[in-house]
């Protein structure tokens, strides 16, 4: 499938001329990082490759010693004979495709993509290559994402009925990129809206790179007395179940992520309320995605990649799931 | 079915009671009395017949889709219930039309049973492009047979009451089986108390709380009525109008199921109302549950079945007597008036569950260690000053269940759960060694913590063998205690044996998978079982 300077190692994608690991899940001499999330951006490695937005936050989370190099988007860099650049994907802020080029032969690296608009990110840009390596988190037609606008009015009104109910909403989302979409998506004048601990250095880190995002406080700075009957408190999932949870005893109680287009799984939570709302492609996204950059050969990673590379072979194109697929993790994973 | 359809999302969606009963009173309020009844007993747990068999409605649905069969299933596996599959699969559109949820119910629903698969098709895709994509979700699950919504019966009883400003138990009473959803039949629901004439029917069944505390917090011994509990058929006998009619807690009417029964409670006085248990019988004790189901399945069943499988009543209490309700007496009242009763007419097939003498809660412990041999599933402790309440009410009466057996059994096979447990492996099949060979003889779903159930799912994601269609076979080395509370041979399974409730006691990390339970085991558990009196 892949070709010879492109191999799948324990260590994640290998490109052997350029000595350049993408997304390695181990430390590597080099990485190629196409986001800042951490299952994409592993500590350790000794020197990374990132668009400027992800080193910022690659900075934020690894430390202002880590060594990044900074490429800017679509502006090649030529590794050992093989050119690199970076095209949105459209995943979170800074999140990149990376595209590689060989004596005339193209491959894509998706890393995490999504087709849906964000107000915070580059909308995703095709680019053809001859072959594609692609995420597949939620690769069945059963993803089917509502447009983003009746989403978030629907998380408005469920705000606002708990307000009316005098009680605070809490919606977990995921600190990086997830809690920013939602903030720049909300209006200004909907209600207060309070930060869990974990998002404000992201938050700020958004804020400062120019991405308008409504006002929000930090919940540190709200007294232990002050009343939040009324407040959007978001938080990350992992806050779930821990003592923090102790002062939303009442709240409502709401998830916005891509999975909630299952019931089992928000009512597993206890969720009143899931919004579907994923920073990945749902099913039609993928096969946009492939269409759109004209490969016949699909390497397919994360998620669903068996299911997605059968209907791929079905409908005529070369696809296989990548035999070292690595465990789902952070925004990947089924709650 | 808009309408309902947006009650059922709400009352999914929400699990606050103050909600769900806002949903429920809005929904009632506004409804059409005959679908208003129809709801009501949907949400009281009647399931509709499945009206399509569900390979062909995924078949159906996998088409509409556009996805090939093996993508359909892929997608049932990760969503883990068939109704919200088939919804999210289905392209957009539909909600044109609206047809009332009784229309369906009465006229629709059954007219697309038995068709030929071509015509049901062509039905169920109308239906699908009429209906929105909450109203498919409903839909999918009457039609599947799968209904079931999380409200408890007590709310649904609840919001009734104030609609109406009856009392909830005597609409509990008006809503116990045969109640047949008609425009008609609701507003005989919702009309005044004094207008009550239906004759026939039960009081809501009074249940026992388990008993989890150590029974000495239940105070003086003296205080309590202890009694063997049953494993039969909960049944109120109800003697009115020159009639007799026989009540089930689960199954609705089993009047016609036990003639016997009937014909014996014929002699019992105008205006009587005794609840008991019905059990298999064979000399002094009760004979196998098993029985007693082929019995319960068979309405008016001949001679040769009614002497192959003789069945007793056995009375636990008093409800109505000469026309008067009873229930507010004290146990202790009710249950002489019972024994008086029960002696007036003596009837063998009419008997007395024994109290059971006892001095002190060791005795009370003793005794639950000897239910099994008596053919009892444990004891039954009730108050002797309680009332008959209204469902399952803490501190009144409790059941304290005899020890399960146990075997340690090694998992070999998994499904994925459905529901709350979608995409999990949570659905295990645990089997015994026969000779060098593991065979099947369990399969259980509960027993195990959040924590544990994902520890097991990676450990069956990691040991994957074989596979056929949803079953995963697994590489055997875990070994889990199964409980479970009877034992008996059977033909049909390959071990020989059948056991009943079968559950997670717990996982057994120290134990290897060679060192489980054999199939003689099993066996010697059968035959303890049998030589005991």
């Amino acid at each position: 499938m892949l070709p010879p300077w492109l191999q799948v190692t324990a260590d994640g994608l290998f490109c052997p001329p350029a000595g350049v690991h993408i997304d390695p899940r181990r430390p590597v001499a080099r990485a190629v990082v196409s986001h800042a999330h951490a299952d994409h951006a592993r500590p350790g490695c000794g020197g990374y490759l990132a668009t400027p937005e992800t080193a910022r936050l690659l900075r934020l989370r690894l430390g202002q010693a880590v060594s990044v190099q900074e490429l800017s988007w679509g502006e090649p860099l030529v590794l050992g004979g093989v050119r690199l650049s970076f095209h949105p994907s459209g995943h979170i802020r800074g999140a990149a495709q990376v595209r590689l080029e060989r004596a005339g032969e193209v491959w894509v690296v998706t890393g995490d993509v999504k087709t849906a608009p964000d107000p915070t990110c580059l909308p995703y840009e095709p680019v053809r290559g001859h072959g594609l390596v692609l995420e597949s988190t939620f690769a069945l037609p059963v993803f089917r994402w509502p447009d983003p606008a009746t989403v978030i009015a629907d998380l408005l009104a469920w705000w606002r009925d708990n307000a009316e109910q005098g009680r605070p909403s809490l919606l977990f989302a995921y600190a990086l990129g997830k809690s920013q979409r939602i903030l720049a998506s909300l209006p200004p004048d909907a209600g207060p809206v309070l930060l869990h601990g974990a998002l404000e250095a992201p938050t700020a880190a958004y804020r400062e790179g120019g991405v308008r995002l409504r006002p929000a406080r930090r919940l540190a700075a709200a007294g232990a007395g002050e009343d939040l009957r009324g407040a959007l408190v978001l938080a990350p999932p992992s806050a779930a179940g821990t003592p923090w949870m102790r002062r939303f005893a009442g709240a409502g109680r709401a998830f916005a992520s891509g999975w909630m287009q299952i019931r089992g799984l928000r009512r597993r939570r206890a969720l009143e309320a899931g919004f579907v709302l994923s920073d990945h492609a749902d099913w039609p996204g993928l096969f946009e995605v492939i269409r759109q950059s004209g490969a016949p050969r699909v390497l397919l990673v994360h998620g669903f990649a068996a299911e997605l590379a059968r209907a791929l072979r079905e409908a005529g194109l070369a696809a296989e799931a990548s035999p070292a697929d690595p465990p789902r993790e952070e925004d990947e994973a089924p709650p | 079915m808009r309408r309902f359809a947006r009650l059922f999302a709400a009352l999914d969606r929400s699990r606050r009671a103050r909600e769900q009963e806002a949903a429920l009173a809005a929904y009632f309020r506004s409804a059409p009395p005959e679908d208003a009844a129809w709801a009501a007993c949907l949400l009281l747990g009647r399931k509709p017949r499945r009206a399509v068999p569900t390979a062909r409605l995924r078949r159906f649905a996998a088409g509409a889709a556009g996805i090939p069969d093996w993508l359909f299933e892929a997608c049932y596996e990760q969503v883990g219930d068939l109704a919200e599959t088939i919804t999210l699969l289905l392209p957009d559109g539909g909600g044109l039309e609206e047809v009332p949820l009784h229309v369906w119910l009465e006229r629709l629903l059954p007219a697309l049973r038995g068709l030929p698969e071509e015509r049901q098709r062509a039905g169920v895709l109308e239906a699908w492009r009429g209906l929105d994509r909450t109203a498919r979700l409903l839909w999918n699950k009457l039609v599947t047979g799968g209904f079931r919504v999380g409200v408890s019966q007590r709310k649904v009883i609840r919001a009734l009451a104030r609609l109406s400003g009856l009392e909830e138990g005597l609409l509990g009473r008006r809503l116990m089986g045969g109640w047949n959803p008609s425009a008609e039949a609701w507003r005989r629901l919702l009309q005044p108390a004094d207008a009550d004439a239906d004759a026939g029917r039960p009081y809501p069944f009074c249940l026992a709380h388990p008993l989890d505390l150590p029974p000495e917090a239940l105070g003086d011994p003296a205080a309590w009525l202890v009694e063997w509990k049953w494993d039969g058929i909960r049944a109120q006998i109800v003697r009115r109008e020159g009639e007799v009619h026989l009540w089930s807690r689960g199954e609705g009417g089993i009047s016609a199921a036990f003639p016997e029964i009937r014909a014996a409670a014929g002699r019992l006085p105008e205006g009587c109302v005794l609840d008991g248990e019905i059990l298999a019988w064979g000399g002094e004790r009760p004979l196998d549950f098993g029985l007693l189901q082929r019995r319960l399945g068979r309405r008016n069943p001949g001679g040769r079945l009614l002497a192959e499988i003789p069945v007793v009543w056995v009375g636990y209490d008093l409800l109505e007597q000469d026309g008067c309700d009873r229930r507010s007496l004290p146990l202790a009242a009710r249950r002489e008036a019972l024994e008086k009763r029960l002696a007036a007419a003596p009837d063998p097939r009419l008997r007395l569950s024994p109290a059971l003498r006892v001095t002190g809660w060791d005795e009370v412990r003793r005794l639950r260690g000897e239910a099994r041999r008596r053919g009892a599933e444990g004891l039954v402790l009730k108050r002797r000053d309680s009332p008959y309440a209204v469902g399952r009410r803490r501190g009144l009466w409790y059941k304290w269940k005899a020890d399960p057996y146990r075997v340690d059994a090694v998992l070999t096979y998994a499904r994925r759960g459905h529901g709350l447990r979608a995409g999990l492996y949570t659905d295990y099949t645990f089997s015994v060694w026969d000779g060098g060979e593991l065979v099947p003889f369990a399969r259980a779903y509960s027993g195990l913590d959040a924590a544990e159930i994902r520890a097991v799912d990676r450990f069956i994601r990691a040991n994957a063998r074989e596979r056929f269609g949803p079953v995963q076979a697994v590489k055997p080395e875990l070994v889990f205690e199964i409980a479970f509370e009877d034992i008996r041979r059977s033909a049909r399974h390959k071990s020989g044996v059948a056991v009943r409730f079968p559950r997670i006691a717990r996982l057994r990390r120290d134990k290897p998978a060679e060192e489980a339970d054999t199939v003689e085991t099993l066996r010697a558990l059968i035959a303890q079982k049998e030589n005991t009196p």
